[in-house]
């Protein structure tokens, strides 16, 4: 559905204020598209300085990469400063905070738990020897591996799409996982062994029942599914 | 009276902003086992370095021969004479120390063929004193902010260093504690997620609050970036050095400003007028798209100006990379491949990308000397150290980039200040005991925080106000962009300088209509306003005050750069009736041990 210069779209927000609000509610807001290709964000913006202040939600960078503003448009996660209004070819977009997270205000929930389990798999390289005096040597081949990992924004789309996320609360997560892989696939990281341990485990790389949605929800494209199948195969590689 | 919760908790170091800079100061202070609060308005992997794409210079030699004096030399120069050549040497000296260090806390670099850092050519970097094109920008793909943010965090995560490092996320400073002697204590904050007051007490604070250029109509900031760090320092008497130096990135998407790197003009990439001209030939005939930043920007809005710009407005130019070819533009510029199709439906490996001169980064700051103490200046214009505060990262000012940056040095200059403040202030605090600033009273909100509770509880209880916020930041916008960019003139920074005043005036009638106490971003829209109109004050002064051009700041009226009369930094002051006063103090032109880069006419 192609959207102009001056079309109307209605905008229904989840909207939740825990100070006055005894349960949640969706509001309508009609917001006018202003420029070909205008995000969501864009039209988020819109509302909260021209129509209602008190609209809640988080932003940083408008360009896909800080990971502030992932929630739910139309049935599915994603960042709402990479997404294009007509994209969801709807004259009507539901707006509703990241499903299975904590919700603090309106579309603004709680990440405390998701960065919890992103500790968990120690997220920073372990080096057991001291490195040369110059930096390390790495091939062109090896760092490859790394893409498609170390561009993970933390934004929570992934995690928030997974039926086993919600299902089993200790469940470490797509993300957590994708960032377990990042460093171990880095060949100049030393501590594989103790992060394999703490992914391999049923609520580590084990609850995985490749349903796929967080690949979909993914913003930056990436692919926490093959990642954690990755984990998976390392784990028995190691152990058999 | 709104019911506003307070709380006190004391520390060792507290640092403002968890950004390149900010983290790179925690890893320091959390070494030295000190008890660091960081506190920032975003949770850390939020911040604004996240976006930078294009790389961090030293010169690690590793696509081609390259010595810390060469780079030394293209950073004196880019900042048309006005740095301070210590800083700069220091800078540049520790820059491959620095980037190593980095590689071996994980930073994900792109590798050339024999396993080393990649790195590329980037704007004003040259080899041999300005003889041929230096590769020197390290680069992880164009995502390297990303990569940095995510290293210096990774790393506070440690064992031996989480321990000593608590974060604040989502807590908003609103002020800077300073005693009757001037001692800085520590900053006071707004919890964001549960309302309430938070007073920070420590022997020393570091600002780490980034870059501000969101009073432009068209800038590469992200939505937080809105200069608390200016604001916080003009209220508690301390200068800003430098303000008028705003720098105009050649590259911002046309209509949107989000930043292209110059990356790509670094790999090959080129800017075209309306007549397919490769018009840089004209304004730098030696290196022509890979200038330095202030050259470049003026070369297109002077295309622009002339009527040689692209579009039915003829209001910008065009970046061609295609001829780069597909698989090297994903493989090395895959973000911007990215940025230019989501937001202006450009395949860049086909068609060239509509690009205009966007504000980007403030070469000013607070005043620092090499150490990242914050300094004022006495009678004699000699610097003095304020005792317990630090400035690192873009909000300070070195000035490592004196009138003009140059690409990649900013990632550099994170990671070098907020090392030495940290490294600084732990030494300072381990070495030399000074008395906690914690004052003796039993109950400190009062004394410490009554403007700051007074100010809350008006908006919390006030009416919603009669002008919208949105009002005013439009306009302000709109008009720091017609006058205050590439192209200043005495004319148009008096009216700038008069609607000023009316939006400070406007900004009276202001209040909130959200009266919740939990995440109410109004109210942080509502500082970040006000921040934006102290900037935009302290910039548009200093900005009509200099009556001469250099590097980022032309004056139409004044086209030459004068050495006679202004090879001097501005320090500006914020008095308490709203106005501001400059001051002139001596560069320092002295290197720690080369010799002084005398200033020469700049070519490119
Ligand atoms: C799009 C873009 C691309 C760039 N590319 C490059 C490049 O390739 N190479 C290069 O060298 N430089 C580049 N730069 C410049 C460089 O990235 C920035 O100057 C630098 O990242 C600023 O880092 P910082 O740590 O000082 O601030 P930031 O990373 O912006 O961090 C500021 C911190 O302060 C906090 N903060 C702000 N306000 C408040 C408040 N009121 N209360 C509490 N906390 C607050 C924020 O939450 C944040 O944590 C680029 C800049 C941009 C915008
Ligand atoms: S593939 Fe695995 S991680 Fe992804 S949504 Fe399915 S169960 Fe969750
Ligand atoms: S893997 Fe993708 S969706 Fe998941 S947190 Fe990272 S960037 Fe977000
Ligand atoms: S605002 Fe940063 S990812 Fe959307």
């Amino acid at each position: 559905m192609a959207l102009h210069v001056g079309d109307k779209v209605v905008f229904k927000i989840f909207r939740y204020d825990p100070e006055k609000d005894k349960a949640p509610y969706y509001k309508d807001y009609e917001v006018e598209i202003r420029r070909e290709g205008m995000m969501v964000l864009t039209g988020l913006n819109q509302i909260k300085w021209e129509q209602d202040p008190s609209l809640t939600y988080r932003r940083s960078c408008r360009e896909g990469v800080c990971g502030s503003d992932g929630m739910n448009i139309n049935g599915v996660n994603t960042v709402s400063c990479m997404s294009h209004i007509e994209d969801y070819n709807s004259n009507v977009l539901v707006i509703k905070p990241l499903p299975g997270f904590p919700i603090i205000k309106d579309l603004v929930c709680d990440f405390e738990d998701f960065f919890n389990k992103y500790y968990v798999v120690k997220p920073y390289l372990i080096e057991k020897n001291p490195p040369p005096g110059r930096e390390r040597l790495q091939s062109i081949e090896d760092r490859e591996r790394l893409n498609g990992l170390y561009e993970c924004i933390l934004c929570g789309c992934c995690s928030s799409s997974c039926p086993s996320y919600w299902a089993d609360p200790d469940y470490l997560g797509p993300s957590a996982m994708i960032n377990a892989a990042r460093f171990v696939f880095d060949t100049r990281d030393e501590g594989s062994d103790e992060r394999l341990d703490a992914v391999n485990n049923i609520h580590g790389v084990w609850r995985c029942h490749t349903i796929l949605n967080c690949i979909s929800a993914c913003p930056k494209e990436l692919n926490p599914t093959k990642a954690i199948g990755m984990l998976q195969k390392e784990i028995l590689k190691r152990t058999y | 009276m709104a019911d506003i919760s307070v709380r006190i908790e004391e520390f060792d170091v507290v640092i403002v902003g968890a950004g390149g800079a900010g983290m790179a100061a925690a890893v320091q202070t959390g070494m030295a086992g000190l008890k660091t609060a960081v506190i920032s308005e975003v949770y850390p992997t939020r911040s604004h370095t996240v976006s930078a794409q294009g790389g961090i210079n030293a010169a690690l030699a590793n696509m081609d021969e390259d010595y810390w004096i060469w780079h030394m030399y293209d950073t004196v120069k880019g900042g048309d004479y006005i740095g301070d050549q210590d800083a700069m040497e220091f800078f540049t000296k520790n820059a491959p120390k620095t980037i190593i260090e980095l590689e071996h806390w994980g930073m994900p670099f792109s590798r050339t063929e024999k396993g080393t850092a990649y790195q590329r050519a980037f704007g004003g970097q040259t080899r041999n004193f300005g003889e041929s094109i230096a590769h020197r920008a390290t680069a992880v793909a164009d995502r390297s902010g990303h990569a940095i943010v995510h290293t210096l965090f990774e790393r506070t995560l440690r064992p031996d260093i989480v321990q000593y490092v608590s974060y604040y996320s989502e807590y908003y400073a609103l002020k800077l504690l300073r005693n009757e002697e001037g001692t800085v204590m520590g900053v006071v904050a707004w919890d964001m997620v549960n309302g309430g007051v938070h007073i920070f007490f420590a022997y020393a604070t570091i600002l780490a609050s980034g870059g501000n250029t969101r009073n432009f109509r068209t800038n590469t900031n992200a939505h937080v970036n809105t200069g608390i760090g200016w604001k916080l320092c003009a209220q508690a008497g301390i200068p800003i050095k430098d303000p008028e130096f705003v720098q105009f990135h050649p590259t911002g998407i046309y209509g949107v400003g989000n930043l292209i790197t110059e990356g790509v003009r670094g790999e090959g990439g080129y800017l075209l007028n309306a007549q397919g001209e490769r018009f840089m030939k004209k304004y730098a005939p030696h290196v022509l798209d890979l200038a330095s930043r202030d050259v470049v920007s003026r070369g297109m809005a002077t295309e622009i100006r002339e009527g040689r710009g692209v579009g039915p407005k003829k209001d910008h130019v065009l970046l061609k990379l295609d001829h780069l070819g597909k698989d090297f533009i994903m493989d090395k510029l895959p973000g911007i491949w990215e940025l230019a199709y989501k937001f202006v439906g450009v395949d860049c490996t086909k068609d060239p990308i509509p690009v205009q001169p966007t504000a980007h980064y403030h070469m000013g700051g607070i005043p620092t000397n090499i150490h990242g103490q914050v300094v004022d200046w006495d009678k004699d214009n000699k610097e003095v150290p304020i005792p317990g505060l630090y400035a690192a990262g873009e909000v300070g000012c070195g000035s490592l980039h004196g009138a003009n940056r140059l690409g990649c040095n900013s990632l550099l200059d994170l990671v070098i200040t907020g090392k030495e403040a940290g490294r600084h202030a732990a030494r300072w605090i381990l070495d030399e005991h000074p008395t906690f600033p914690n004052p003796p009273e039993e109950f400190v909100a009062d004394k410490y925080a009554k403007d700051v509770m007074d100010k809350l509880n008006e908006l919390f209880d006030g009416p919603e106000g009669t002008v919208k916020m949105d009002e005013i930041w439009e306009d302000l916008q709109d008009t720091m962009q017609a006058d205050m960019s590439v192209f200043r003139i005495e004319e148009g920074l008096t009216r700038q300088l008069a609607r000023l005043d009316e939006y400070f005036e406007k900004f009276k009638k202001v209040g909130l209509s959200d009266k919740s106490k939990v995440f109410n971003t109004e109210l942080c829209e509502y500082f970040d306003l006000e921040n934006m109109l102290y900037v935009s004050k302290i910039e548009t002064v200093a900005a009509y005050n200099r009556k001469e051009s250099r590097g980022a700041h032309y004056r139409d009226d004044y086209p030459e750069r004068d050495d006679a009369n202004w090879m001097l930094h501005t320090a500006a002051y914020w008095k308490e009736d709203g106005s501001v006063v400059t001051e002139y103090k001596p560069v320092r032109q002295k290197p720690l041990t080369a010799p002084t880069f005398q200033p020469k006419k700049r070519v490119y």
